[in-house]
């Protein structure tokens, strides 16, 4: 399939851009040495740290240096927590991906199911109450959502516990501050999607043909009327799995976006460059999995 | 008691819309038995799809409303059943074939499944609609009938997925077929072979088939009865001869005069040098061979017809006369100018000279732009024609021309129905003052009545401003009414190509005589003489 192939070395091609552009802007924000070491380090300090890194080699050599510990996935140790940066990042982003993963799984069959309902009789009084709330959130700000869930349900009621991680429990404020969002969002795509797909011609076939409303709703137009949900889908995931900084600060929630603000307040140089590389990875297989899901869905696609 | 097996009694249907109430079809009543085909005969907005859409219960309502009437299939009123009943009746005892077979398959599930789903909702065991399943497409006449289930509607040709289509309709062995307009996107011989089809499957199952259709020539050919609906009322009813022969209402007598291909045909004169010479013109994509030793000639004032079935070529002529595509190999001499390797500075000069009126009015014109903006466009991009002053009095003039009035051009698109479209964009054509018109299909989407219109007044600009055309059409009685000169195309190649009269009258090539054949002629006597002598 040279349409895959294709798209894949175009994707491949910008993880190698965004290689390059991490390691000169990291050169071009001046010296590293004085990024990387306290404000009143000496001269000695300096230069005892410049030889140890070879930061007095030529640049290309320092490139090349950089490009092979890359690949090796290498960034060097956490300067906060003293073992390999890239063992920090995994774990936070593990802690993200599964974050992003659940409330992802559950927006997408949540908003799947009710735009479906609610465009199948589009200007109905359930078409509307649904329009309505997801109007709202998808325009409410994430922090004073959260900020609200935790007065409410964690200080109020005491049913839940205001932040930190280790039981079910403290997930379910995090998860549901997430969801509202891509929620309303991607409501509405699916309801206007799945709107325009029961004003489609093969609609009147299947009435005529005699299948049943539940079927033209979930076997005939919903395959048709994802493939512009799938683009939504996936772009919400990819800005989860970079982390959703807010609300990961706000709940001590230990994924990536809560790190990368930490990181950048401790300038942990090798940290923020492997967090910014396995988002990248991340965001690319996302791009991925998003082109063969349009593949499997719509046969005209294929060849 | 019903007496008829499907009966549609006063019925009456209004839109709720946003430009108020339209009552699309009133106090309507038909009515089909077994074995015989009625036909109902309109052009657009007539309301002939209603009364079935009503059948089968696909008017969504609201905007629709059912005011009257009664719609009974044998002993049952189908408007007062319930949804459940209906859903029973539809696919199983009923069933349709819709127009266009591209947009009403879905594009995601392979044509196997959908032809299994009609029995499967109707409780046919899985394993035994699997077996019919490949019995219809071989019944359908379906090339590699095995290999085709798997496939998705996109990888068929346009008859291949009609017969889809009537496979489907089949699939329950229905009582009733109802086909909307199933032959209107099918080239003439494709047409003939699913009539043909339709009607063989009719004897053999002895069902009753409701044809909707604008087509005379449909109608003359296989229907038993007609109705004949304008302005959402039956004006008249008869067999196809007494609607031919006697029509007594104004409306069908109108129609039946529209009809093309009775008029006499041109005599050009074979003077005068060549304005456009095209020798062994040349395109290939891979191995096929889009254009294959292309050679024409066309003078001043001159209509050449290019005809053949769709994938002929006819369309390529006209894209690479103006580099919208490029000739591998060849010339077309323009004026002694070879336009295939005109330098891009000069191309744009000759443009101008050269104009294309296209298929779909609808989607060539912008539909944000008012008509003095997409007729004075023109001369925005050309500004040596005519200076500003003298704009907004030339497209008075222009709309005149074309028989528009000139405060249209205050209007937009949308407030124009499709034969006053056409004439805008013929219109803008002439803006530019052209000496050679590419009409591309340009009156097939156009209603018979309209059709007629829209070729006297190509016809006149021809007579007094002596424009040449190279006129694409399928429609043969059209292009038999308008053209001098034809040019018949089969897969890139020309078959032949002679006078108007030498073609009709003396086809010398089988291909042509095949094609002239296939046609259909709206009187039904000479129709039905027409298919002794081709059987």
């Amino acid at each position: 399939m040279p349409r895959y192939a294709s798209r894949i070395i175009s994707s491949f091609a910008s993880l190698v851009l965004l290689l390059v552009m991490v390691f000169f802007l990291s050169r071009l924000t001046g010296d590293p040495a004085a990024l990387f070491l306290p404000d009143d380090a000496t001269p000695q300090m300096i230069e005892q740290f410049r030889e140890l890194h070879g930061l007095n080699d030529p640049m290309i050599v320092q490139f090349g240096r950089y490009v092979w510990d890359v690949l090796h996935l290498n960034f060097g140790d956490s300067l906060r927590q003293a073992r390999p940066a890239i063992e920090v990042v995994t774990q936070a982003f593990v802690w993200t991906l599964w974050l992003a993963l659940i409330t992802m799984a559950l927006v997408t069959a949540a908003a799947v199911v009710i735009g479906s309902l609610a465009a199948f009789r589009p200007g109905g009084i359930f078409d509307r109450i649904v329009t309505f709330t997801s109007l709202i959130g998808a325009s409410a700000p994430d922090f004073w959502v959260a900020i609200v869930g935790i007065t409410v349900f964690a200080i109020g009621l005491g049913w839940l516990p205001t932040s930190g991680t280790g039981t079910v429990w403290h997930w379910i404020l995090p998860i549901a501050v997430l969801f509202i969002r891509p929620f309303g969002l991607i409501l509405q795509v699916v309801r206007g999607s799945m709107v325009s797909a029961f004003g489609s011609a093969y609609v009147k076939t299947a009435r005529a043909k005699g299948v049943r409303d539940r079927s033209i709703i979930f076997v005939h137009t919903l395959r048709n009327a994802m493939l512009p949900v799938i683009t939504v889908v996936g772009d919400q995931a990819a800005a989860l799995l970079n982390g959703a900084v807010v609300v990961e600060t706000i709940f001590g929630f230990p994924g990536v976006g809560k790190l990368m603000i930490d990181s950048i307040l401790n300038r942990d140089f090798n940290v923020i460059l492997a967090a910014i590389m396995v988002t990248a990875i991340a965001i690319f297989v996302m791009n991925l999995l998003i082109d063969l899901a349009y593949a499997l869905l719509d046969p005209r696609i294929r060849t | 008691m019903a007496d008829h097996l499907l009966e549609v009694r006063n019925l009456s249907v209004r839109f709720h819309t946003a430009q108020g109430i339209v009552n699309a079809v009133n106090n309507v009543s038909w009515h089909v038995d077994r074995g015989e085909t009625l036909a109902i005969l309109g052009e657009s907005g007539s309301g002939k799809s209603v009364s079935s859409s009503a059948i089968l219960n696909l008017i969504d309502m609201p905007p629709g409303e059912i005011t009257s009437g009664e719609i009974l299939f044998d002993g049952l009123n189908l408007l007062t059943a319930t949804h459940e009943e209906r859903r029973r009746i539809n696919g199983k005892r009923i069933a349709m074939i819709f127009q266009d077979p591209l947009s009403h398959l879905n594009p995601v599930y392979t044509v196997g499944w959908q032809l299994r789903e009609v029995m499967r909702v109707h409780a046919v065991p899985a394993a035994e609609a699997a077996a019919r399943a490949l019995d219809l497409m071989r019944r359908v006449g379906m090339p590699e009938p095995e290999a085709s289930l798997d496939k998705y509607p996109h990888q068929f040709s346009g008859g291949q997925r009609q017969r889809i289509m009537i496979a489907m309709a089949l699939a329950m062995k229905p009582d009733i077929i109802i086909a909307d307009e199933p032959t209107t996107a099918l080239d003439v011989t494709v047409q003939a072979e699913v009539l043909k089809l339709l009607r063989e499957l009719q004897d053999e199952m002895g069902l009753g088939l409701v044809l909707i259709t604008h087509d005379l020539g449909v109608v003359a050919e296989v229907a038993d009865r007609v109705v004949v609906m304008n302005a959402g009322e039956i004006v008249e009813a008869g067999t196809p001869a007494e609607i031919y022969h006697h029509a007594k209402h104004p409306y069908t007598r109108k129609l039946i005069a529209a009809a093309p291909g009775k008029g006499e045909m041109n005599a050009p004169m074979a003077e005068g040098e060549a304005l456009l010479r095209v020798e062994r013109a040349c395109k290939s994509y891979g191995p096929f061979k889009a254009l294959n030793d292309v050679s024409f000639e066309l003078r001043k004032g001159e209509v050449l017809a290019v005809v053949g079935e769709s994938g002929s070529g006819k369309s390529t002529v006209a894209k690479a006369i103006l580099r919208l595509i490029e000739a591998d190999s060849g010339r077309a001499l323009w004026k002694g100018r070879d336009l295939f390797t005109m330098p891009s500075r000069e191309l744009y000069a000759m443009r101008r000279e050269i104009q294309m009126v296209f298929q779909d009015p609808t989607q060539s014109l912008n539909p944000r732009m008012s008509i003095f903006q997409i007729i004075s466009e023109a001369w925005v991009i050309h500004p040596e024609i005519l200076p500003k002053a003298r704009w907004k009095e030339r497209v008075a003039e222009l709309l005149t021309q074309v028989g528009l009035s000139p405060d249209h051009a205050r209007r937009y698109p949308h407030q124009f129905s499709g034969g006053q479209r056409q004439r805008i964009a013929i219109a803008r054509a002439l803006a530019l003052e052209p000496e050679l018109i590419i009409a591309d299909e340009a009156v097939s989407a156009l209603d018979v009545s309209i059709q007629a219109q829209v070729i006297e007044l190509l016809a006149k600009l021809k007579r007094e401003l002596g424009i040449a055309f190279i006129f694409i059409a399928h429609d043969l009685p059209v292009v038999r009414d308008f053209a001098d000169h034809v040019m018949v195309m089969e897969k890139g190649r020309v078959v032949e190509i002679g006078t108007v009269r030498e073609i009709f009258d003396t086809p010398a090539q089988p291909y042509t005589r095949r094609l002239l054949a296939a046609g259909l002629d709206p009187d039904p006597e000479v129709q039905k003489a027409r298919r002794r002598a081709v059987a």
